[in-house]
């Protein structure tokens, strides 16, 4: 027998789609009445409808992995990609349509911090009802209870219902009753996007400590730090196929290729012009000059804008660099910062913009592009010209990911060279003495 | 070098198989489920669990005015009408209280159904339990209403306890089969109170079954609360109320077969609960 815990074979996962927009989620009975009826006497249909605005959506298709005891495995991918149902199949919420899955062991996933939470109950109570949820017996959770509530904080509170909880209370107790089960076999999805960058912190601690207890851990975020911290095999999906498998480095780098897939920008796109000038085409570029759509902080910001001009003297162009909330939190400008003006022979150019370093938060972010009469008025201005992404923030490589969502800005402020203390003493401060 | 590892195979239309034993392991699950919905009932009410008494009660006072003092109906024998509609009130709201939690009991938590695993036949099963907590409150009363009038029952009522059986078991099949089509046809939403409400004229809380008509006996007998409310007074009112065999036959193979295809309707269902709730 191998020593693979989890075994996944061919699995596939087929959901029936409608396309119509007004319907709801729910079949009327009305509708399978008139098909039934239409099966009894017409020519022998299948029961279920079979409109042709039905059609049949493969989540995942021909999906197969093992994964050996005591790894830790992120799943990898964008939204849409299957993630979700794979770790839905796994927890046995629904069934595969085809394909099987061998588990070797006992198997709690955490879909949703605070699944089955009662707002009425108090905090003592929700602790048992959770745990039961989870699948702990109520002689785990016993003998568990004092190491959750000191994770949580709220001892004061255990008397209290939860729906007089703050937010960050709840969560607290929420994760505190998750990350003290203690399968062999631990999903986990989306948990650490919630609670304050201090809770998170501490989120991923308690993580580590899991994943180094032998246990095997399946893990699904966005948080590209975390991954890379936690985990040690990454698997990568993409529209329901497993496109990659193996360390856990590898992993995000080739999911991190995968999203710089340059089709979805289309080269020129028609945004009119101005009286002078008309911007064509704004492209962010990697390393090796390719258009992409993801920026790694800490490199240069290197832009490529397309434009026509007539040749008028005296204009130059300015790009506007927009947070996810469209706040505007920098400029650049061709002219105000670098004396340039645009070239005064008629015809199409490019340009190519390096911009410095930048430690962005991770986030989304836009960029407004505009060329202007310097010091007069403005030519053609396109918003949106370019959309990028960044996907992970962590200055010095350290495992806190900084993201825009925080509220903390969109740049991380960062020391040149080292940092030193010196004793201080008052009789130095010459400064203030004059 | 571990005690063997327990393996679980996935895979389409495997869940039949482990399906019983699953039940067994998630049984704590199940009571803390029942304890939850009990603890909450009443939470933030003033009179609290007194609630389930009192619905009952006056239920009764209104049928002994309006069927005895206005209408002239009487029990029959010399047991006091008050006895007479109480033994009939009172599983019929046992059942009606069963039956629409169990009905509505998926959708209510449908949050746990598309987050975790369990055996889903847990969730109705425990609103039907749940009810059974009102349901011995009110039994309660019922003795001090007995002793109240100064009625002693015979013999006969230690066979109450297979009436409540019926009566739960005629919930859960109902509440089985409709929660299962509530989830996928919401249109069930609306049956459910209909149903409750034609049940009561149907069955008979208000009047004895000797009172409907011979040649509509067989349609009538195949409600399986007649049986469960014959029985009821049958066994509390010593025998006064005559139990027909055939009433009690065919309301019993009615609520076998219901709740045999409730459990089997519900079972096939089940495994799309989470894809379309």
């Amino acid at each position: 027998m191998s020593d693979a815990i989890i075994t996944v074979e061919n699995l596939g996962k087929c959901y029936r789609l409608q396309h119509q927009q007004e319907r709801q989620r729910y079949v009327a009975l009305r509708d399978v009445i008139t098909s039934k009826v239409k099966g009894l006497f017409g020519n022998r249909q299948p029961a279920i409808d079979n409109r042709q605005s039905e059609e049949d959506f493969w989540a995942l298709k021909d999906v197969s992995f093992e994964i050996k005891q005591g790894a830790v495995v992120g799943i990898i991918g964008r939204n849409g990609a299957g993630k979700s149902t794979l770790l839905k199949i796994l927890s046995r919420i629904t069934e595969p349509t085809k394909g099987r899955i061998t588990l070797r062991g006992r198997v709690a996933s955490l879909l949703e911090v605070g699944t089955g939470f009662h707002p009425e109950l108090t905090g003592r109570e929700n602790i048992f009802l959770n745990g039961a949820i989870l699948g702990m017996s109520r002689a785990e959770v016993r003998s568990k209870f004092d190491e959750i509530v000191a994770f949580a904080e709220v001892e004061k509170f255990l008397d209290t219902p939860v729906k007089r909880y703050s937010s960050g209370m709840y969560v607290r107790l929420a994760f505190g009753v998750a990350a003290h089960l203690e399968p062999e076999i631990l999903i986990v999805d989306e948990v650490l996007a919630v609670g304050d960058a201090e809770f998170q912190r501490k989120c991923l601690g308690k993580m580590h400590d899991i994943s180094k207890g032998g246990r095997t851990v399946l893990f699904v975020s966005h948080n590209m730090a975390a991954m890379k911290s936690l985990t040690t095999q990454g698997i990568v999906l993409n529209n329901g196929c497993v496109v990659f498998s193996g360390s856990s480095e590898t992993a995000i780098e080739y999911y991190t290729q995968l999203s710089m897939r340059p089709e979805s920008r289309q080269p020129l796109k028609s945004w009119g012009r101005g009286t002078h000038t008309a911007i064509r085409a704004v492209r962010l570029l990697d390393a090796s000059d390719r258009p992409t759509a993801l920026y790694q902080p800490g490199r240069h910001l290197k832009l490529e804008i397309v434009f026509e001009t007539d040749g008028t003297s005296g204009l130059s162009f300015e790009i506007f660099l927009l947070d996810a909330a469209n706040v505007k939190v920098g400029l650049a400008s061709l002219h105000q910062f670098h004396g340039r003006t645009l070239p005064t022979r008629p015809g199409a150019y490019t340009c190519c913009f390096n911009l410095n370093p930048l430690w962005l938060a991770s986030g989304a972010y836009s960029m407004n592009v505009m060329t202007s009469v310097v010091n007069s008025s403005l030519d053609h201005y396109v918003e949106s010209a370019c959309e990028f992404e960044v996907v992970l923030s962590n200055p010095n490589g350290h495992s806190w990911d900084f993201k825009q969502s925080y509220g903390y800005g969109p740049l991380a402020l960062l020391n040149d060279g080292d940092i030193s203390f010196t004793p201080f003493s008052p009789s130095l401060t010459g400064a203030n003495a004059n | 070098m571990n005690a063997p590892r327990p393996e679980l195979i996935i895979e389409a239309g495997r869940a039949e198989q482990q399906y019983w034993r699953d039940l067994w392991h998630f049984r704590e699950l199940f009571y803390i489920l029942a304890w939850r919905d009990i603890v909450v009932r009443y939470k933030q009410t003033v009179i609290g669990v007194a609630w389930a008494v009192i619905r009952p009660f006056l239920t009764i006072v209104v049928f002994t005015l309006v069927f005895n003092r206005v209408a002239k109906l009487e029990a029959p024998g010399d047991i006091p009408y008050a006895l007479f509609v109480s033994a009939a009130i009172i599983p019929w709201q046992f059942f009606a209280a069963a039956f629409s939690e169990a009905s509505g009991s998926l959708l209510s938590n449908s949050g746990l159904i598309s987050k975790v695993y369990f055996p889903r036949l847990i969730i109705p099963a425990g609103s039907v339990i749940t009810s059974l907590v009102d349901f011995a409150l009110t039994l309660a009363m019922l003795a001090v209403l007995m002793l109240w009038y100064g009625f002693a029952p015979d013999w006969r009522i230690l066979l109450l306890p297979l009436f409540i059986l019926q009566a739960f078991a005629a919930a859960l099949g109902a509440g089985l089969f409709l929660c299962a089509l509530n989830v996928k046809y919401r249109d069930f939403r609306y049956v459910v109170p209909f149903i409750v409400q034609f049940g009561l004229y149907v069955s008979p809380v208000g009047f004895g079954s000797e009172r409907v008509p011979q040649y509509l006996r067989w349609l009538y007998d195949l409600n399986p609360m007649v049986g469960v409310i014959e029985g009821f007074r049958w066994a509390c009112l010593k025998g006064a109320s005559p139990l027909e065999a055939r009433t009690l036959g065919s309301s019993l193979t009615v609520t076998i077969a219901l709740c045999a295809f409730g459990i089997w309707y519900f079972r096939k269902t089940e495994k799309t609960f989470a894809d379309v709730i």
